[in-house]
Protein backbone atom coordinates (compact mmCIF):
# COMPACT_ATOMS: atom_id res chain seq x y z
CA UNK A 1 0.00 0.00 0.00
CA UNK A 2 2.68 2.43 1.11
CA UNK A 3 4.44 0.74 -1.57
CA UNK A 4 1.89 1.53 -3.94
CA UNK A 5 1.81 5.56 -2.83
CA UNK A 6 5.20 5.83 -3.22
CA UNK A 7 5.42 4.72 -6.95
CA UNK A 8 2.25 7.11 -7.59
CA UNK A 9 4.26 9.90 -5.71
CA UNK A 10 7.31 9.56 -7.79
CA UNK A 11 5.56 8.74 -11.45
CA UNK A 12 3.42 11.96 -10.65
CA UNK A 13 6.53 14.65 -9.74
CA UNK A 14 8.09 13.11 -13.09
CA UNK A 15 4.30 13.72 -15.18
CA UNK A 16 4.28 16.96 -13.63
CA UNK A 17 7.72 18.40 -14.41
CA UNK A 18 7.34 16.98 -18.09
CA UNK A 19 3.59 18.87 -18.41
CA UNK A 20 4.40 21.54 -17.27
CA UNK A 21 7.38 22.29 -19.63
CA UNK A 22 5.50 20.78 -22.58
CA UNK A 23 2.59 22.17 -22.00
CA UNK A 24 0.65 18.42 -22.05
CA UNK A 25 -1.56 16.60 -19.40
CA UNK A 26 0.70 13.59 -18.99
CA UNK A 27 -2.09 11.51 -19.96
CA UNK A 28 -0.43 9.94 -23.05
CA UNK A 29 2.31 9.33 -20.03
CA UNK A 30 0.44 8.19 -17.41
CA UNK A 31 -2.04 5.26 -19.22
CA UNK A 32 0.66 3.47 -20.79
CA UNK A 33 2.57 3.35 -17.31
CA UNK A 34 -0.66 2.01 -15.14
CA UNK A 35 -1.78 -0.55 -17.68
CA UNK A 36 1.50 -1.70 -19.12
CA UNK A 37 3.64 -0.98 -15.60
CA UNK A 38 1.01 -1.82 -13.29
CA UNK A 39 -1.55 -3.86 -15.00
CA UNK A 40 -4.56 -1.89 -14.10
CA UNK A 41 -7.69 -1.78 -15.41
CA UNK A 42 -7.81 0.63 -18.20
CA UNK A 43 -10.77 2.32 -17.00
CA UNK A 44 -9.71 3.11 -13.70
CA UNK A 45 -6.25 4.57 -15.49
CA UNK A 46 -8.17 6.41 -17.43
CA UNK A 47 -10.02 8.09 -14.23
CA UNK A 48 -6.18 8.51 -12.88
CA UNK A 49 -5.14 10.09 -15.68
CA UNK A 50 -7.90 12.67 -16.01
CA UNK A 51 -7.36 14.26 -12.31
CA UNK A 52 -3.37 13.59 -13.59
CA UNK A 53 -4.40 16.18 -16.58
CA UNK A 54 -6.21 18.49 -14.00
CA UNK A 55 -3.30 18.78 -11.32
CA UNK A 56 -0.61 19.64 -14.18
CA UNK A 57 -3.10 22.05 -15.27
CA UNK A 58 -3.76 23.67 -11.84
CA UNK A 59 -0.22 23.10 -10.70
CA UNK A 60 1.10 25.34 -13.45
CA UNK A 61 -1.29 27.78 -14.09
CA UNK A 62 -0.54 29.47 -10.63
CA UNK A 63 2.70 30.49 -11.59
CA UNK A 64 1.89 30.90 -15.19
CA UNK A 65 -0.33 33.78 -14.08
CA UNK A 66 2.13 35.15 -12.09
CA UNK A 67 4.62 35.33 -14.60
CA UNK A 68 2.17 37.15 -17.58
CA UNK A 69 3.19 34.34 -20.24
CA UNK A 70 -0.46 33.18 -20.37
CA UNK A 71 -2.60 34.45 -23.13
CA UNK A 72 -6.20 34.41 -21.40
CA UNK A 73 -8.38 35.93 -24.19
CA UNK A 74 -6.46 32.91 -26.55
CA UNK A 75 -7.74 30.62 -23.96
CA UNK A 76 -11.15 31.77 -23.30
CA UNK A 77 -11.96 32.08 -26.82
CA UNK A 78 -10.77 28.84 -27.38
CA UNK A 79 -12.63 27.08 -24.48
CA UNK A 80 -15.85 27.61 -26.34
CA UNK A 81 -14.64 25.18 -28.73
CA UNK A 82 -13.26 22.59 -26.47
CA UNK A 83 -15.77 22.40 -24.39
CA UNK A 84 -18.64 21.60 -26.62
CA UNK A 85 -16.20 19.28 -28.30
CA UNK A 86 -15.93 17.41 -24.80
CA UNK A 87 -19.34 17.25 -24.31
CA UNK A 88 -19.78 15.38 -27.65
CA UNK A 89 -17.04 13.43 -27.47
CA UNK A 90 -18.60 12.29 -24.09
CA UNK A 91 -21.81 11.92 -25.79
CA UNK A 92 -20.27 9.87 -28.80
CA UNK A 93 -18.67 7.33 -26.70
CA UNK A 94 -19.99 4.00 -27.48
CA UNK A 95 -21.18 5.34 -30.61
CA UNK A 96 -18.19 6.29 -32.81
CA UNK A 97 -15.37 3.42 -33.58
CA UNK A 98 -12.02 5.24 -31.84
CA UNK A 99 -10.13 3.96 -34.66
CA UNK A 100 -10.78 6.54 -36.94
CA UNK A 101 -10.01 8.92 -34.24
CA UNK A 102 -6.63 7.34 -33.52
CA UNK A 103 -5.68 7.67 -37.22
CA UNK A 104 -7.12 11.43 -37.53
CA UNK A 105 -5.00 12.21 -34.69
CA UNK A 106 -2.18 10.10 -35.56
CA UNK A 107 -1.48 11.87 -38.74
CA UNK A 108 -2.53 15.53 -37.19
CA UNK A 109 1.03 15.08 -35.00
CA UNK A 110 3.22 13.75 -37.18
CA UNK A 111 2.56 16.98 -39.54
CA UNK A 112 2.84 19.19 -36.56
CA UNK A 113 5.96 16.96 -35.55
CA UNK A 114 7.70 17.62 -39.05
CA UNK A 115 6.32 21.26 -39.15
CA UNK A 116 8.09 21.94 -35.31
CA UNK A 117 11.18 20.58 -36.79
CA UNK A 118 11.03 23.12 -39.77
CA UNK A 119 10.57 26.16 -37.78
CA UNK A 120 13.85 24.91 -35.71
CA UNK A 121 15.93 24.45 -38.75
CA UNK A 122 14.33 27.86 -39.94
CA UNK A 123 15.03 29.39 -36.24
CA UNK A 124 12.25 31.93 -36.21
CA UNK A 125 10.09 31.90 -33.13
CA UNK A 126 8.15 35.05 -33.53
CA UNK A 127 5.84 35.97 -35.95
CA UNK A 128 5.92 39.86 -37.06
CA UNK A 129 3.69 40.74 -39.89
CA UNK A 130 3.00 44.08 -41.18
CA UNK A 131 -1.05 43.38 -41.86
CA UNK A 132 -2.33 41.98 -38.74
CA UNK A 133 -4.74 38.97 -39.10
CA UNK A 134 -8.40 40.68 -39.33
CA UNK A 135 -10.52 38.55 -37.20
CA UNK A 136 -7.66 37.92 -33.96
CA UNK A 137 -7.43 41.70 -33.98
CA UNK A 138 -11.13 41.88 -33.72
CA UNK A 139 -10.82 39.33 -30.97
CA UNK A 140 -7.70 40.75 -29.32
CA UNK A 141 -5.65 37.86 -29.57
CA UNK A 142 -2.19 39.41 -30.15
CA UNK A 143 -0.14 39.02 -27.05
CA UNK A 144 2.67 39.95 -24.92
CA UNK A 145 5.09 38.03 -23.05
CA UNK A 146 7.97 38.67 -21.02
CA UNK A 147 10.50 35.96 -21.54
CA UNK A 148 12.65 35.37 -18.81
CA UNK A 149 15.49 33.19 -20.76
CA UNK A 150 15.94 36.13 -22.88
CA UNK A 151 15.55 39.09 -20.41
CA UNK A 152 13.20 40.95 -22.73
CA UNK A 153 9.22 41.11 -23.54
CA UNK A 154 7.90 39.80 -26.91
CA UNK A 155 5.38 40.76 -28.58
CA UNK A 156 3.72 38.67 -31.18
CA UNK A 157 0.70 38.23 -33.19
CA UNK A 158 -1.76 35.26 -34.06
CA UNK A 159 -3.52 34.35 -37.82
CA UNK A 160 -6.01 31.53 -39.10
CA UNK A 161 -8.20 31.76 -36.40
CA UNK A 162 -10.45 29.55 -38.07
CA UNK A 163 -8.29 26.59 -37.98
CA UNK A 164 -7.00 27.42 -34.60
CA UNK A 165 -10.69 26.96 -33.63
CA UNK A 166 -11.31 23.89 -35.56
CA UNK A 167 -8.37 21.86 -34.41
CA UNK A 168 -9.54 23.12 -30.48
CA UNK A 169 -13.26 21.37 -31.33
CA UNK A 170 -11.62 18.08 -32.09
CA UNK A 171 -9.18 17.91 -29.22
CA UNK A 172 -11.77 18.85 -27.02
CA UNK A 173 -14.07 15.53 -28.80
CA UNK A 174 -10.55 13.74 -28.49
CA UNK A 175 -10.48 14.69 -24.82
CA UNK A 176 -14.19 13.90 -23.91
CA UNK A 177 -13.82 10.13 -25.99
CA UNK A 178 -10.60 9.34 -25.11
CA UNK A 179 -10.40 11.04 -21.48
CA UNK A 180 -7.03 12.36 -22.37
CA UNK A 181 -5.88 16.03 -22.05
CA UNK A 182 -4.92 16.37 -25.58
CA UNK A 183 -2.48 18.46 -24.82
CA UNK A 184 -0.26 17.66 -27.47
CA UNK A 185 -2.91 19.04 -30.35
CA UNK A 186 -4.23 22.24 -28.44
CA UNK A 187 -0.15 23.20 -28.31
CA UNK A 188 -0.31 22.21 -31.64
CA UNK A 189 -3.42 24.40 -32.92
CA UNK A 190 -1.47 27.03 -31.03
CA UNK A 191 1.52 26.39 -32.33
CA UNK A 192 1.39 25.36 -35.77
CA UNK A 193 -1.63 26.80 -37.02
CA UNK A 194 -1.83 30.27 -35.04
CA UNK A 195 1.63 30.73 -35.27
CA UNK A 196 1.68 31.39 -31.71
CA UNK A 197 4.93 31.67 -30.00
CA UNK A 198 5.67 28.34 -28.00
CA UNK A 199 6.08 29.56 -24.65
CA UNK A 200 2.85 31.22 -24.24
CA UNK A 201 1.18 28.21 -26.26
CA UNK A 202 2.68 25.45 -23.91
CA UNK A 203 1.27 27.60 -20.87
CA UNK A 204 -1.99 28.80 -22.46
CA UNK A 205 -2.69 25.00 -23.82
CA UNK A 206 -1.82 23.78 -19.59
CA UNK A 207 -4.93 25.91 -18.63
CA UNK A 208 -7.20 24.66 -21.48
CA UNK A 209 -6.54 21.24 -20.22
CA UNK A 210 -7.88 21.96 -16.83
CA UNK A 211 -11.17 23.52 -17.98
CA UNK A 212 -11.62 21.03 -20.40
CA UNK A 213 -11.05 17.71 -18.60
CA UNK A 214 -13.23 19.28 -15.69
CA UNK A 215 -16.10 19.09 -17.54
CA UNK A 216 -15.52 14.54 -18.09
CA UNK A 217 -13.75 14.23 -14.80
CA UNK A 218 -16.97 14.60 -13.13
CA UNK A 219 -18.99 12.27 -15.35
CA UNK A 220 -15.22 9.60 -14.51
CA UNK A 221 -15.55 11.03 -10.46
CA UNK A 222 -19.78 10.12 -10.75
CA UNK A 223 -19.35 6.91 -12.48
CA UNK A 224 -16.54 5.58 -10.36
CA UNK A 225 -13.56 5.61 -12.68
CA UNK A 226 -11.39 6.99 -9.70
CA UNK A 227 -9.53 5.25 -7.11
CA UNK A 228 -8.40 7.29 -4.74
CA UNK A 229 -5.48 4.90 -3.63
CA UNK A 230 -4.24 5.55 -7.07
CA UNK A 231 -4.98 9.28 -7.62
CA UNK A 232 -4.81 11.05 -4.92
CA UNK A 233 -0.59 10.19 -4.32
CA UNK A 234 -0.29 10.77 -8.28
CA UNK A 235 -1.79 14.30 -8.07
CA UNK A 236 0.34 15.14 -5.39
CA UNK A 237 3.27 14.80 -6.51
CA UNK A 238 2.29 16.37 -10.01
CA UNK A 239 1.39 19.31 -7.98
CA UNK A 240 4.79 19.48 -6.62
CA UNK A 241 6.04 18.43 -10.42
CA UNK A 242 3.96 20.97 -12.24
CA UNK A 243 5.11 23.61 -10.05
CA UNK A 244 8.58 22.75 -10.29
CA UNK A 245 8.70 22.37 -14.35
CA UNK A 246 6.53 25.62 -14.60
CA UNK A 247 9.54 27.56 -13.26
CA UNK A 248 12.09 25.61 -15.40
CA UNK A 249 10.27 26.03 -18.50
CA UNK A 250 10.38 30.21 -18.27
CA UNK A 251 14.11 30.07 -17.99
CA UNK A 252 14.71 27.46 -20.83
CA UNK A 253 15.28 28.34 -24.41
CA UNK A 254 12.09 28.03 -26.48
CA UNK A 255 14.64 26.09 -28.93
CA UNK A 256 15.22 23.60 -26.61
CA UNK A 257 11.70 23.06 -25.04
CA UNK A 258 10.90 22.43 -29.17
CA UNK A 259 13.88 19.98 -28.77
CA UNK A 260 12.12 17.65 -25.99
CA UNK A 261 9.19 17.98 -27.77
CA UNK A 262 9.29 16.93 -31.31
CA UNK A 263 10.48 13.40 -30.79
CA UNK A 264 7.65 13.45 -28.15
CA UNK A 265 4.86 14.18 -30.62
CA UNK A 266 6.04 12.34 -33.25
CA UNK A 267 6.02 8.77 -30.74
CA UNK A 268 2.65 10.57 -29.67
CA UNK A 269 1.45 11.08 -33.41
CA UNK A 270 2.92 7.29 -34.84
CA UNK A 271 1.44 5.15 -31.22
CA UNK A 272 -1.95 6.50 -32.38
CA UNK A 273 -1.25 5.59 -36.17
CA UNK A 274 -0.31 2.11 -34.80
CA UNK A 275 -3.44 2.00 -32.56
CA UNK A 276 -5.84 3.06 -34.99
CA UNK A 277 -4.09 0.64 -37.54
CA UNK A 278 -4.74 -2.08 -35.12
CA UNK A 279 -0.70 -2.77 -35.23
CA UNK A 280 0.99 -3.91 -31.63
CA UNK A 281 3.63 -4.66 -30.78
CA UNK B 1 -18.99 51.72 -10.24
CA UNK B 2 -17.00 53.73 -12.20
CA UNK B 3 -16.69 54.88 -16.13
CA UNK B 4 -13.07 54.38 -16.87
CA UNK B 5 -11.41 51.26 -18.00
CA UNK B 6 -9.31 49.78 -14.69
CA UNK B 7 -5.30 50.96 -15.43
CA UNK B 8 -2.99 48.61 -15.82
CA UNK B 9 -1.67 49.14 -12.60
CA UNK B 10 -5.22 48.14 -11.02
CA UNK B 11 -5.41 45.22 -13.25
CA UNK B 12 -2.12 43.56 -12.09
CA UNK B 13 -3.48 43.80 -8.61
CA UNK B 14 -6.99 41.95 -9.98
CA UNK B 15 -4.52 39.06 -11.23
CA UNK B 16 -2.41 38.49 -8.12
CA UNK B 17 -5.74 38.64 -6.36
CA UNK B 18 -6.84 35.93 -8.59
CA UNK B 19 -3.45 34.23 -8.61
CA UNK B 20 -3.91 34.17 -4.65
CA UNK B 21 -7.86 32.49 -4.91
CA UNK B 22 -6.63 29.82 -7.26
CA UNK B 23 -3.15 29.03 -4.86
CA UNK B 24 -6.02 28.96 -1.67
CA UNK B 25 -7.70 26.32 -4.13
CA UNK B 26 -5.11 24.39 -5.36
CA UNK B 27 -3.50 24.57 -1.69
CA UNK B 28 -6.74 23.31 0.03
CA UNK B 29 -7.71 20.20 -2.35
CA UNK B 30 -4.11 19.11 -1.90
CA UNK B 31 -4.04 19.47 2.18
CA UNK B 32 -7.67 17.62 2.18
CA UNK B 33 -5.98 14.92 0.02
CA UNK B 34 -3.02 14.68 1.83
CA UNK B 35 -4.68 14.33 5.41
CA UNK B 36 -6.79 11.02 3.63
CA UNK B 37 -3.82 9.93 2.05
CA UNK B 38 -1.61 9.69 5.58
CA UNK B 39 -5.00 8.69 7.41
CA UNK B 40 -5.07 5.61 4.93
CA UNK B 41 -1.40 4.81 4.94
CA UNK B 42 -1.25 5.00 8.93
CA UNK B 43 -4.91 2.95 10.00
CA UNK B 44 -4.30 0.74 6.63
CA UNK B 45 -8.17 1.12 6.42
CA UNK B 46 -10.10 2.69 3.79
CA UNK B 47 -13.26 3.43 6.19
CA UNK B 48 -15.02 0.92 4.12
CA UNK B 49 -15.85 -2.80 3.39
CA UNK B 50 -13.41 -4.56 0.65
CA UNK B 51 -12.62 -2.38 -2.13
CA UNK B 52 -15.63 -0.04 -2.05
CA UNK B 53 -14.95 3.88 -3.37
CA UNK B 54 -17.99 6.00 -2.00
CA UNK B 55 -19.22 8.51 -4.78
CA UNK B 56 -22.02 9.93 -4.07
CA UNK B 57 -21.46 13.53 -2.86
CA UNK B 58 -23.86 13.00 0.31
CA UNK B 59 -21.71 9.46 0.78
CA UNK B 60 -18.47 11.46 0.67
CA UNK B 61 -19.40 14.72 3.08
CA UNK B 62 -21.30 11.80 5.90
CA UNK B 63 -17.38 9.64 5.03
CA UNK B 64 -15.29 12.90 5.75
CA UNK B 65 -17.16 13.78 8.71
CA UNK B 66 -16.35 10.09 10.35
CA UNK B 67 -12.47 10.42 9.35
CA UNK B 68 -13.20 8.09 6.93
CA UNK B 69 -10.15 7.84 4.83
CA UNK B 70 -11.61 7.21 1.24
CA UNK B 71 -14.28 9.64 1.82
CA UNK B 72 -11.62 12.76 2.76
CA UNK B 73 -9.55 11.34 -0.45
CA UNK B 74 -12.25 11.77 -2.95
CA UNK B 75 -13.23 14.89 -1.18
CA UNK B 76 -9.95 16.16 -2.09
CA UNK B 77 -10.10 14.74 -5.81
CA UNK B 78 -13.48 16.58 -6.22
CA UNK B 79 -12.08 20.07 -4.93
CA UNK B 80 -9.54 19.36 -7.69
CA UNK B 81 -11.75 19.05 -10.37
CA UNK B 82 -13.59 22.49 -9.27
CA UNK B 83 -10.30 23.97 -9.21
CA UNK B 84 -10.55 24.88 -13.39
CA UNK B 85 -13.89 26.02 -13.14
CA UNK B 86 -13.13 28.39 -10.47
CA UNK B 87 -10.41 29.88 -13.06
CA UNK B 88 -13.12 30.41 -15.35
CA UNK B 89 -15.31 32.28 -12.87
CA UNK B 90 -12.74 34.56 -11.34
CA UNK B 91 -11.83 35.25 -15.08
CA UNK B 92 -15.12 36.42 -15.63
CA UNK B 93 -14.86 39.25 -12.85
CA UNK B 94 -11.00 40.21 -14.35
CA UNK B 95 -12.38 41.23 -17.51
CA UNK B 96 -15.74 42.83 -16.18
CA UNK B 97 -13.24 44.89 -14.15
CA UNK B 98 -11.12 45.22 -17.69
CA UNK B 99 -14.28 46.77 -18.79
CA UNK B 100 -13.71 43.81 -21.57
CA UNK B 101 -17.41 43.35 -22.28
CA UNK B 102 -17.14 40.57 -25.11
CA UNK B 103 -14.54 39.02 -23.10
CA UNK B 104 -17.32 38.85 -20.19
CA UNK B 105 -19.16 37.36 -22.62
CA UNK B 106 -17.28 34.91 -24.03
CA UNK B 107 -15.88 33.43 -20.50
CA UNK B 108 -19.38 33.27 -19.26
CA UNK B 109 -20.21 31.43 -22.23
CA UNK B 110 -17.74 28.50 -21.35
CA UNK B 111 -19.27 28.65 -17.77
CA UNK B 112 -22.32 27.60 -19.14
CA UNK B 113 -20.68 25.27 -21.28
CA UNK B 114 -19.47 23.61 -18.41
CA UNK B 115 -22.15 23.53 -16.18
CA UNK B 116 -23.90 21.62 -18.58
CA UNK B 117 -21.51 19.45 -19.05
CA UNK B 118 -21.70 19.03 -15.07
CA UNK B 119 -25.20 18.54 -15.13
CA UNK B 120 -24.52 15.60 -17.87
CA UNK B 121 -22.15 14.17 -15.51
CA UNK B 122 -24.09 13.93 -12.54
CA UNK B 123 -27.22 12.51 -14.48
CA UNK B 124 -25.17 9.87 -16.22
Amino acid sequence: MIHTAIIMLAVGIFAGIAGAILGIGGGMIITPILTLGMGLDIKYAIGASIIAVIATSSGSTIAYLRDNVLNLRVAMFLEIATTIGAIVGALLTGVLDPKYLYLLFGCLLVFSGWNMYRKLRRGQEVLQRVEPDKIAAKLKLNGTYFDKAEMKDVDYQVENVPAGFSVMFGAGVASGLLGIGSGAFKVMALDTFMKMPLKPSSSTSNLMMGVTAAASATVYFFNGAILPGIAVPMALGILVGAVIGSRIMQVLPARWIRIAFIPIILYIGFEMLFKGLGVHF
Amino acid sequence: MEEKPATAREMAQVETIIGRILQVGVIFSAIVMLIGLALFLITGYSGYAGDFVPRQMGMILAGTWQLKPYAIMMLGVYCLILTPVLRVVVSIYAFYKEKDHLYVAITTLVLIILLIALVIGVKG
